[in-house]
């Protein structure tokens, strides 16, 4: 039973109070979307559950253990990756290079050969780009890469960050597809910000909606779905 | 003789060029410009005498055991004074090296004299040919090893684990550390890599120009102005500035007399920055230092 379960998480920015009373929950091979304006803290939930911001108060429990604020290192050996807001692909290291640094804790070499292998599979660009630096990929061909370096921590669980950001639409449903795809096939759980809330919907089966820090309402995709004016609010659009 | 002095040059370059990347080395994944690189080295060379005439060690076990304590020093160094202000501006970072050269530099001079020492391994003169060109057994020696740890950097930095974390490092601190590489573990890694290379030079240099606390003030500076050829960030760049450095002032020693010698890497720098500041070799964004 590899299921997430934040209770009441609260974390801070320096000064600023970044997440107030954040609780959600991510059952096993489910896409749950967390949705909400800029600066709503959805990003902040996800550091906090990879380990790059503490949580001041509150619980995370991943697979029945307590993991709020341990190191990325061993939340990632544990089962939980993120891709990271804006992709963050390492410019300078080759297309494989960023592969092998998303398995760095890992060090089952059969295992990471075979992923590398499963990666190059899903996304036969980066199959064709291998040799060529990060740096040089096209936006969609870096989200791939993004995911793919992800993939490379063989996780249960895989957080992504707005990964629609800045990608034509064609690339942006590709990617989607890529994701229940991977649901289906590698038994992963899928945490999703999003801004792009009709495609995210589509996709996932639960939905959360942030604002100032805290969630406002959840519920089913198809709830929310049918509940555009209160959520709409909460995005800020029209 | 142009043959001869280019080759010469060449020998001297290779280890500017080791200067130069471990400057690259400590500056690409912190951002400090280290003064004390060139005392790493200093060091190295005075703990070789001891082992050498104290100890009673052969050559080999000498090396060895320089290179390791400079690995040590290079993490104590970092671990103990750099660690602390890791997060302040490059100018605070700059200022710390300054004192960690002026620490070392005294306690140099202090426990072994500043008196210039010389170096219990005889530089071998005897040349020998190649292409056509004489050169000293010494130098063909120091370029050999000069280019077996090239080859070592090169084969860490590309086909290790760690080596390429050390670049992803550089790349995107942040983001090596949301994918578990312990990025304070790494910057202590550089450290220690810029001592193992400062203890080769130091053991490499000693019988040239024999031992003293200010034995390498003139190559660190040397070093930096070929780092500077690379934007303190390409090692293509820093190796080729190097050469260029070496061989320049052989040939200015050679043809316009030995008084120009030092001044040539300080002309080739006001050049080069004057026509392109962002250094001579593949960076194709400055990035924010």
């Amino acid at each position: 039973m590899s299921s997430l379960i934040v209770e009441n998480i609260k974390a801070n920015y320096g000064p600023i109070t970044a997440l107030k009373d954040t609780s959600l929950v991510v059952p096993e091979k489910a896409i749950v979307t967390l949705l909400g304006a800029n600066g709503a803290g959805k990003s902040t939930t996800l550091k906090c559950i990879s380990g790059v911001v503490k949580p001041v108060s509150g619980s995370i429990t991943w697979a029945n253990k307590e993991i709020g604020g341990q190191s990325p290192n061993s939340i990632t050996r544990k089962g939980i990756a993120q891709v990271p807001e804006g992709r963050r692909i390492f410019k300078d290291l080759s297309v494989t290079e960023n592969l092998e640094m998303g398995g760095y804790t890992r060090s089952d070499r059969a295992g990471i050969e075979a992923d590398l292998e499963d990666i190059f599979e899903l996304f036969p660009r980066l199959k064709e780009r291998h040799k060529q630096l990060g740096g040089s990929l096209s936006g969609g061909e870096q989200q791939m890469l993004a995911i793919g370096r992800g993939l490379m921590a063989d996780p249960q669980l895989l957080m992504l960050d707005e990964p629609s950001l800045g990608l034509a639409p064609i690339v942006v449903s590709q990617i989607f597809e890529t994701l229940q795809k991977l649901v289906e096939e590698r038994e992963l759980a899928i945490l999703l910000v999003e801004q792009n809330m009709k495609m995210a919907l589509r996709v996932s089966s639960f939905g959360y909606v942030m604002r100032l820090g805290q969630i406002m309402i959840s519920g089913s995709s198809e709830e929310l779905e049918d509940n555009k004016e209160v959520y709409e609010s909460y995005l800020g659009t029209a | 003789m142009l043959g001869q002095q280019i080759l010469s040059g060449l020998a001297t370059g290779s280890l500017y060029a080791l200067t130069a990347i471990a400057v690259v080395v400590v500056f690409r994944n912190t951002r400090t410009i280290n003064l004390a690189q060139g005392d790493f080295a200093m060091v190295g060379a005075f703990l070789g005498i001891i082992f050498l005439k104290e100890w009673g060690m052969n050559y080999f076990a000498m090396l060895a055991l320089v290179v390791l304590c400079c690995m040590a020093l290079g993490g104590f160094v970092e671990r103990v004074v750099m660690r602390p202000v890791a997060e302040s501006d490059w100018l605070t970072l700059f200022t710390t090296t300054i004192g960690v050269y002026y620490i070392l530099h005294g306690m140099a001079g202090w426990i072994w004299g500043r008196d210039t020492k010389a170096f219990p391994v005889s530089f071998e003169a005897t040349p020998v040919e190649v292409f056509g060109a004489l050169i000293s057994k010494g130098h063909l020696y120091n370029m050999a090893i000069a280019l077996l740890i090239g080859g070592v950097l090169w084969t860490f930095f590309t086909k290790t684990k760690q080596g390429i974390a050390m670049r992803a490092v550089t790349d995107d601190p942040e983001t090596a550390y949301l994918m578990g590489i312990p990025v304070k573990f790494i910057v202590t890694l550089t450290w220690v890599m810029a001592g193992a290379i400062a203890g080769f030079i130091g053991v490499l240099m000693a019988p040239i120009i024999y031992v003293s606390p200010e034995m390498m003030d003139e190559i660190l500076i040397k070093g930096y102005v070929a780092a500077v050829f690379g934007g303190l960030y390409s090692f293509r760049g820093a190796v080729i500035g190097a050469l260029m450095i070496g061989v320049a002032e052989n040939l200015a020693g050679g043809y316009l007399g030995s008084h120009y010698k030092t001044s040539v890497a300080f002309v080739m720098i006001v050049v080069l920055l004057a026509f392109r500041p962002q250094g001579l070799v593949g960076i194709q964004e400055r990035r924010e230092i």
